[in-house]
Formats: structure tokens, sequence, C-alpha cells
């Protein structure tokens, strides 16, 4: 956990939870696990919101609870973990892929689930099929039955889980280990319950307001029974990341090669998806004969034509597809851990050319090609003259993205005996990227922080006129008045309205695609950890 | 490193072996670097597409939503803060204030929020006067009051000094009282009201002026 990731986490949390839970979250994480009278003695805020926060954070996963480590008995301590709140960053994308694949009711469904951190699976069914309801046509509802079966398919394809069952909470005295039970290793995981629920989603009417509150009240009074109490379910990022990362192979082969041969690869993706572990390094081999039988008929592909685009697939250097035997037609596999360490590297690259130039690039490449190289190679190999070389290298060097290594001849270390070797380590550099991505990240939350409060007052006049223009309207008022209060928000304001929104749009789009960059980064230093450890 | 002493290039080889002429040396930098490095390099545009702008909205929907549930907690509003015109017109977009009850059987028994109890301090018990006693008190005051009567020996100066004494102290206590008052916010409230009632208040204020 790094200043830049807690810094970010402080952001996140205060702009989705306020100020307190943020304060909280950021305490926990710069002090480990702790319990709630130290929690309470060290950042100063009262019992009663620290409570509410921790509820917020445990509410939505980012906090997790155990029994004392000192042991039975001892007061529950709390524990928040940077890799769970980051993910706040990453929701706008996962709702949009669960739109991608299981249309509006997915989307609704992720997006609910997302926003209060874990529910049932009948009141997800019921608040998204009254959300659709709301926005279909008057006198169309949308079927409980309809939603829930999307329930079942996200399920299914293990995008929801369920909530692993707390050890000690609830009840008090608890002998499990310290160690927070992990989601996959409770058997019943992936399992629907049986629910009973019939009805159709309802439309909220707007025009009898007051009617309406009652009924909802009433909605919440009647406890109801689906069956399904007691079992709540959360989003499931890891199969989200796999999502992802299948996305990112694929649409790197469509990039490099052509489309057909991504489309090849996204048969073998689909074709392994159940059968490789998600840390798996490569997938399970396939067979070209099984892999030419699952290709949808759509594709035209004929059998010839897929040999030579796997023979031209396993050539490429970017080594996305390996060819793990010859029998049944050739053995094919697709490297993932690799294709994520090329793509970390080609992402290594392309900021050393944006930063530095396609001249530093070049040097850069080098370096990573050949490994290890003395400076007067350097300027030799990468055909650049010799001081501007230098001036390359040597801010390459400053910013740490090329590391010197000493080579004594003698043991004193004299420069005149020494070799000098210029070096590229890439998993130390995209550690350090990733890492300037999440400083990136705050610094542009900050930034749209600052532009919103900077035009504060106008913000809030805009705001103002708008709620009068709308109980104007509701009152119906005549068409001049209405005019008349448009026109309080002068021409300039306007233009200053719309360049602000213009401004925070922009940084808001640069939030969603630098965290691309973070998954990419993410997900490589996390492979190594994996294949290695 | 003892010999060579401070300052004077301590350099144990010849600079010249690293490629450092004696042209080459950085030259000494004047004033504050400047608040922002500037680049050499534009950075690229940003993507543009169906699939960014959705998740653009989607994000700022997202942290619009948040922002209204219940998990979003507010620090304890200062209820001593002026009330904005603004404020009125904001309200009614707050909060879908439904209370959020989470399932405690999810959460540690000892996050739940502890009901209240009414405090009841006996010693603090407001005293309330009946009439009874009110009345008790004057009659014994009225008795006092004639036994002075009946008693003309006392002087009628002294008595009167003494009234005209406590009249004073108690104007003194008076003018303290206001002084606290006003010094308490630094400003006299009345001078900064909405402006409503301002022509009946104008007197006022200027007395409470005069005082600084």
């Amino acid at each position: 956990m790094t200043a830049q990731e807690v810094r970010l986490c402080g952001l996140l949390l205060r702009e989705h939870f306020g100020e307190v839970v943020a304060k909280v979250g950021t305490h926990l994480l710069r002090s480990g696990a702790q319990n709630l009278r130290t929690i309470i003695h060290e950042t100063g805020i009262s019992l009663d919101l620290v409570k509410k926060s921790l509820c917020v954070l445990v509410q939505h996963g980012t906090c997790v609870f155990s029994a004392g480590r000192k042991g039975p008995g001892s007061p529950t301590e709390y524990q928040t973990s940077c890799d769970r709140i980051l993910r706040i960053l990453r929701y706008p994308r996962y709702i949009y892929t669960a739109k991608t694949l299981y249309g509006d009711t997915g989307e609704l469904i992720i997006e609910e689930l997302l926003q209060r951190g874990h529910m049932t699976m009948s009141s997800t069914v019921k608040t998204v099929a009254d959300r659709l309801t709301q926005n279909m046509e008057e006198g169309r509802s949308m079927d409980y039955s309809e939603v829930s079966s999307a329930f079942s398919k996200l399920v299914e394809t293990h995008f929801l889980q369920r909530c692993p069952p707390q050890a000690g909470a609830g009840t008090k005295e608890s002998s499990t280990p310290a160690t927070p039970p992990t989601p996959e290793s409770f058997p019943d995981c992936y399992k629907v319950p049986h629910m009973t629920l019939i009805g159709r989603g309802k439309r909220q009417l707007s025009s009898e307001d007051g009617e309406d509150q009652r009924n909802a009240k009433k909605a919440k009074l009647d406890l109801e029974t689906h069956g399904d109490e007691g079992i709540y379910w959360q989003v499931n990022f890891e199969r989200f990341h796999l999502h992802f990362r299948d996305q990112a192979i694929i649409s790197a082969v469509a990039n490099k090669l052509d489309q057909t041969s991504s489309e090849i690869v996204r048969t073998m993706l689909r074709m392994s998806e159940v059968t490789t572990s998600p840390t798996a390094t490569c997938t399970k081999p396939l067979s070209a004969n099984e892999i030419f039988r699952s290709l949808p008929s759509s594709y035209n592909i004929a059998r010839p034509i897929l040999d030579q685009y796997l023979t031209l697939l396993v050539d490429d250097p970017m080594e996305f597809v390996g060819k793990a035997g010859e029998s049944g037609g050739g053995m094919y596999v697709v490297n993932l851990h690799r294709a994520l360490a090329n793509l970390a590297r080609a992402t290594l690259e392309s900021v050393v050319q944006e930063r530095f130039g396609s001249r530093s690039a070049r040097i850069f490449r080098l370096l990573l090609r050949k490994r290890h190289l003395e400076q007067k190679q350097v300027e030799d190999f990468a055909m650049i003259p010799a001081k501007e070389a230098k001036d390359m290298l040597y801010t390459l060097l400053s910013q740490n993205l090329v590391q010197l290594q000493e080579v004594p001849k003698t043991p004193d270390f004299a420069p005149s005996r020494t070799f000098y070797l210029y070096t590229v380590n890439q998993l130390p550099t995209a550690r350090m990227l990733l890492q300037n991505c999440y400083k990136t990240v705050a610094n542009l939350i900050e930034r749209r922080l600052f532009e919103s409060r900077e035009s504060k007052r106008l913000l809030e006049k805009s705001q103002r006129i708008e709620a009068i223009l709308a109980s104007l309207q509701a009152s119906g008022a005549e068409p001049e008045q209405l005019t008349e209060v448009e026109e309080m928000i002068t021409a300039p304001e306007k233009q200053q309205l719309e360049s602000l929104r213009v401004h925070i749009n922009k940084l808001d789009s640069a939030e969603n695609q630098v965290d691309e960059t973070i998954f990419l980064l993410e997900s490589y230093v996390n492979s190594t950890a994996t294949s290695t450890g | 490193m003892a010999g060579k002493g401070r300052g004077v290039a301590a350099f144990t080889f010849n600079i010249e072996a690293l490629g450092i002429g004696r042209g080459s040396m950085p030259e000494a930098r004047v004033g504050p670097s400047p608040l922002f490095p500037n680049t050499d390099f534009k950075p690229v545009p940003l993507k543009a597409g169906e699939d960014e702008d959705y998740m653009l909205a989607l994000k700022q929907e997202m942290r619009g939503t948040m922002q209204r549930l219940p998990h979003n907690i507010k620090p304890q509003s200062n209820k001593a803060e002026v009330e904005r015109y603004t404020e009125r017109y904001l309200k009614h977009r707050q909060m879908e204030d439904e209370e959020w009850i989470p399932d405690w059987n999810l959460f540690p028994k000892e996050l739940m929020p502890q009901k209240k109890k009414p405090r009841v301090k006996a010693g603090t018990k407001r005293k309330t006067v009946s009439r009874k006693e009110t009345q008790d008190m004057l009659n014994k005051l009225d008795e006092l009051a004639k036994k002075d009567e009946g008693n003309p020996e006392k002087s009628d100066d002294e008595t009167e000094k003494k009234t005209r004494n406590e009249d004073g102290e108690e104007e003194i206590e008076e003018e303290e009282y206001e002084e606290d008052i006003e010094e308490e916010n630094d400003y006299i409230e009345s001078y900064f009201d909405n402006g409503e009632d301002f022509a009946a208040d104008s007197d006022d204020n200027m007395d409470g002026e005069a005082t600084y």
C-alpha cells in the first residue's frame, strides 16, 4: 500500500461515501487492522459516526472484520485493503460490460449491486424490475421472472457470487481463524436459492406524490418472505477481470493481425473459459480439430486457412498463442500471462514514446531486447549521435525508466575499471508506472473537485433556477414567466457553465481511460506474483 | 575524504572518463523551478466514441446516486450555521433518505447503534414553582413589608439609598450582560438580519453601534 494508493482511496471514498467514511477508511489503510476503540480514539470521530462508517465499509465489502488476533474474547478488528477500494474506479466498466453481455437488465442488476454493496436476490430483482418498468412506456411492465432469469444467468457465468458467510458476525464468540474466508472456498458460492417472487415491476406515479409515498411505506412495512433471506450477493470482480483480460488479448490480436485471427483467439478463449483456472499461465491445450469444430459457422473459415492462421499466430513475436504439441493436428494454447507481459511491455514502450519521443523509445526498446548495454553500445546500436543518445539515456535514467548496473573489474569500484551497464527491468518499471497512474487519477479527481469548487456559485445558481423552473412548470405558469426566469442566467454564464461541463467530462473520461492502463499493469504485476510464488 | 575539504570538486577520478567534458556541465540554476514542468510532447487526445461516452455517463450517474444513498454519511452539520437562501431550493433534491437498516447477521454486534435512553439526571430537575408556593412567598413578603412600615425608626433615606444602590447595581449588571451578548458573535445579530424589518429595528441598531 503506497502513499499514492492511500491518497486515491481517500478521494474515492470521500466522493462515494462522504467525508467521515473517507477519514475512517484512510485511517484504517494507514494503520492496518484495528479495533473499534482504537479507531475512535485515533480518529477523534464520535462513536456513532465511526460505527456507521464501518457499517458502510463492511456493507460494500471494502472492510473485513475478524475476531481479534489475541485469542478468543479479544475485540473485533477491522481491516481495509486498497485493492477493493480502487475497484470503485472501475465501476462504470463493470456496468458497461454487463450491459454488453446481458442487456439493460444485466446492467441494472450490476449497477444496483455496486451501489448497495450487497443485496438479496429478491430485493435486487424487485428494484431492477421497478426501475425497468419506470423507463417503459405507459401500460407495460417488467416481469419479475425475466429479471430473475437474467440474475441467474449472471450467477451461472460467475459474474455474481454469494457473499461468504461472515465468521464472527452476529455471534459474539467465534473460534474461526483470523483469515477472512474467500468467497470461492464456500461451496454454495454460485448456487441460486429457490425464490418465490411473482409479480411485475410497479410504476411509481409521480402525479400522486403523497399517496405514492404512503404506498412505498406500506410496501416496506409488509414483511413478505421470498425464501432467500440472509443470502446476499455481490459482484465477482475477479470474473470481470478475467473477462477484461480476454477482451484485451482479443483486441490486441485484432489490432496486430486481423479480425479473423482475433475471432480464432476468441473461440479458443471461450472454449477454455470453464476449464482454465483463473490463475493459470496458459489455457488448456486445444487441438486444431477442436478449434475448427467450435468456430461459429458464420466466420466462414476453412480448415486449411485455420491452420495457416494458427501458425501465423504462433510465429507472431507477441506470442499470444503457443504450440503445445503435434497431436490432433497440433495442440494450441493461449499464453495468458505472456500475453499480459507483452501488453504491459507495449504499454511501457508507448509511455516512453509519448513522453520522451520516438528516439528515446528506440533506446528503451533496444535495452529491453538486449538486456544489458554499455553507453557506447547504446549509441551505436540505436544509431543516434552520441551526444543526443547520452542526453536521452540520462533523462530515462533520471526518470527511473532505465536502470544502471555497475560491474567493477576490481573490488574498489574505480570508475575507470568499471563497466556501466544500462538495463530495463520490466516489472519494477511497470510497478512504478502503476503508481504514476494512481497519482494521475488522484490528480484528476482533485482537479475536478477544484474546477467545480471554483464555479460553485454558478452551479448552485443554475440548479436553483432549474428548480424554480420546474416548480413554475408544475404550477402551470405562463411561458413569459418561464423565459424570464430562464434569462436569469446570462449568456457569459451559460458559456462558463458549458466550458465547465466540457472540462469535467474530459476529466471524468480521462479517469476511465487511465483505469484501463491501471487494469493492464495490475494484471501483469499480479500475474508475475502468481506464476513465481 | 577528510583531506579533500568541502566544496571542492572531490572526485577521485578523471571526470572526462565518464564523457562529461568541461563544457557540458549543467548551468547553475537561477530562480525557482517552474510550477509545471514544460512538456516536450503534447498528450494524445482521449479516446472518444460511443463506449467512452456511455461509460462517462455511467460514472457521473453513479457518483450522483452514491451521494444520495444513505451510505453516504454526512458529518454532523453545524446547526448554528445560517440557513442560506439556496438551501431552500436544493433541499428537495437531497436524500431519498430511507433509513438504511443493515442485516445485523452480517455485521459485528458492536456496530449496532445503541438506543439512546433518555437520560434522567436527578440533580438537574427543573424546579417547578407551584402556585401555592408563590402565594406563600408573596404573603411572607407582604408581612415583612408591614413590619418595615411598623418600624419607622430606620430613616427613610437609608432605605432609599439602599434601593438606589441596588438599582444601580442592577443597571450595571444589565449593561454587562448586553455587552456579553454582543461580544459573543463579534457582531450585532440584529444588524445582520435579512432586512425584512429593517425600518423597525434601525433605531436599536444605531444605539448598538454607538456603544462601540
